[in-house]
């Protein structure tokens, strides 16, 4: 397995990178949802060998796929999908979480999706697989936790 | 004689600013650009018509039908019927007594496969349907097949999204009992030869079933002509009230049917021993109907036909004919569902890319499409795909609306490559 590197801007730094990167596209629909596209493009593709059912993230409209892998008290995160516009999403939640402390995970607030008005953009239903996704991270940051005691 | 020649001139003018000055959801923006409602497939607009006429029953005359003596009662009850008798001459029934109102073609079909197919179906029979099939005319056949150990058998599609008459033909034995069969199908817009399956069914004795979900709103319905033993749609899909529908039945049929939901307004007598149910239409209408919507669907149906099936047939063609020659000038695009007969619908891949990104990106140039698997997901296996992207048009749409698709369809091509 190849060595990940943990985080170094605590969740809340990035989150507002985030947040400040959006707000250049003041509220544009069609430039957000092709610059979430983009970033889509960039995430690094998932190993076919982990884009098994055990890794489908249930509640999501595309499939997607997402592992974590503990390293200590850290957890990093790698995940794909079948559409762009999904990988830009999970794209997002990976710079915000993935490399963080477990703890850290668990407590995270995540306010950037509503700051950059996210539901507006991506429409209720993704919104809702942006939920789940969310959701599933932090039970591997749970599960892993508590495996650690 | 007058009236005769004014008629022919209504049904003659086509005034699409007129029709589309007439559905007020048209005039809007979406995301700072003008709506196009691409999604007609999933569910039509609603003309002012038809929001009056409901608007009107509940300030005017709110009361439930059939046994008040009451002169609100009245008037709703005879509001009530006579959508019945226009659902009627609309599909070209023979009695009004013959059309049962449902929740909508979900329903219709779950009527037939619970009361018909309970009592009609038994072990080892056979019920045909297409691979063209909504899930609305798959699960519930799926059900009864299993309750009584009987089979499900599937006409194939061909390459370019028609049915395989000659499978067909092959599948139609003795043990067949049932065929259910959609008039048009709401994926890939194929209009299938239902008189000819008609025919072919019952020459085997089988009873034929129509899914007219879609057809309701493009294509004239002559259920005599086609010879069908029921007939199905929605009020929604043909710019009525959503949650309201038709189920035509032939009249022999369904006498010896029994009631499927149970209750108030479909009895005759009723004591703690014995119920003796009503007459056919509401043997089958148990409970107080959705009162408001059926009424205002007779508003979509005069609307249907004041424009005419003629004038709506000639220009939706030519917006099919205009989609299809455009859509085909783009390399990266395939369509699904090429048949000689269509209905005013193109369902397409874009090569390298998902229909989910495609659909986002044309919403957000303000043009609604449906993407996915369109509740036909055994079709989308046959022609091994998840999904496609449905742009499915009607009596407001136009050319220039239809370039404007193509046009951003090739700059999200252009910009994605
Ligand atoms: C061909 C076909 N059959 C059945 C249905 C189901 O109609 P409803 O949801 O109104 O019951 C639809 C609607 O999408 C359809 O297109």
């Amino acid at each position: 397995m190849e060595i990940k590197d943990r985080a170094t801007k605590d969740i809340e730094t990035i989150q507002q990178e985030i947040i400040d990167e959006f707000e250049v596209l003041a509220g544009d629909r069609e430039s957000t949802i092709f610059y979430i596209m983009e970033l889509g493009q960039k995430l690094p593709e998932l190993n076919e060998d982990h884009k098994i059912e055990q890794n489908i993230i249930k509640g999501c409209q595309s499939k997607v796929w997402l592992t974590a892998d503990p390293d200590k008290e850290y957890l990093h995160f790698s995940a794909d999908s079948n559409t762009e516009i999904t990988k830009g999403l999970i794209s997002l939640l990976i710079r915000v979480l993935s490399g963080q402390k477990m703890d850290d995970i668990l407590n995270a607030d995540l306010h950037f999706i509503e700051d950059i008005g996210m539901g507006r953009i991506i429409g209720s239903q993704r919104s809702n697989g942006l939920v789940a996704m969310i959701k599933q991270m932090k039970l591997y940051a749970l599960a892993f936790k508590s495996k650690q005691k | 004689m007058q009236q005769f020649a004014e008629n022919i001139e209504t049904e003659k003018k086509f005034d699409i600013a007129k029709i589309r000055h007439d559905f007020p959801v048209l005039h809007q923006e979406i995301n700072g650009r003008p709506l196009i409602y691409f999604d007609n497939a999933a569910t039509t607009q609603k003309p002012v018509q038809v929001i009056n006429a409901i608007d009107e029953y509940y300030k005017g005359y709110n009361a439930n039908i059939h046994r008040g003596v009451h002169a609100l009662a009245d008037k709703a009850t005879n509001a009530f019927e006579a959508s019945r008798t226009a659902a009627q001459s609309f599909i070209k029934a023979p009695e009004a007594e013959e059309m049962i109102f449902t929740y909508g073609t979900t329903d219709s079909i779950n009527l037939v496969a619970q009361s018909y197919g309970r009592a009609f179906i038994d072990q080892g029979d056979e019920i045909i349907i297409s691979a063209l099939e909504h899930h609305s005319n798959i699960v519930p056949w799926q059900m009864i097949c299993q309750e009584k150990g009987a089979k499900l058998k599937v006409i194939p599609v061909l390459k370019d999204g028609s049915l395989d008459m000659v499978a067909f033909k092959n599948l139609l034995s003795d043990k067949t009992k049932l065929v259910s069969i959609v008039h048009i199908s709401n994926a890939l817009g194929t209009i299938n030869p239902v008189e000819e399956i008609t025919k072919l069914a019952h020459d085997y004795g089988a009873v034929v079933m129509i899914d007219g979900a879609q057809a309701s709103s493009h294509i004239e319905i002559d259920v005599q002509k086609i010879n069908c033993d029921f007939y199905a749609l929605s009020a929604h899909k043909v710019f009525g009230p959503t949650g309201m529908g038709i189920l035509y039945g032939k009249r022999n049929i369904l006498e010896k049917m029994p009631p499927y939901r149970v209750g108030g307004e479909m009895i005759n007598e009723v004591t703690f021993e014995k119920t003796t149910y009503n007459d056919i239409p509401y043997k089958f209408e148990a409970g107080t109907p959705n009162i408001a919507d059926v009424i205002g669907f007779k508003f979509a149906l005069d609307y249907v036909n004041e424009i005419g099936k003629g004038n709506i047939q000639k220009h939706e063609n030519e917006l099919l004919n205009a989609a299809t020659a455009l859509m085909e000038t783009i390399p990266e695009v395939r369509l699904v569902g090429t048949a000689d007969n269509k209905a005013s619908v193109v369902s397409f891949v874009v090569d390298g890319m998902h229909h989910f990104d495609v659909g986002m990106m044309l919403d957000a140039k303000g043009v609604a499409v449906r993407t996915g698997h369109h509740c036909t997901q055994p079709l989308m296996n046959e022609f091994g795909i998840e999904g496609t992207v449905r742009a499915s048009f009607s009596i407001y749409n136009t050319v220039a609306e239809i370039e404007f698709m193509v046009e951003a369809l090739k700059e999200i091509i252009a910009k994605w490559k």
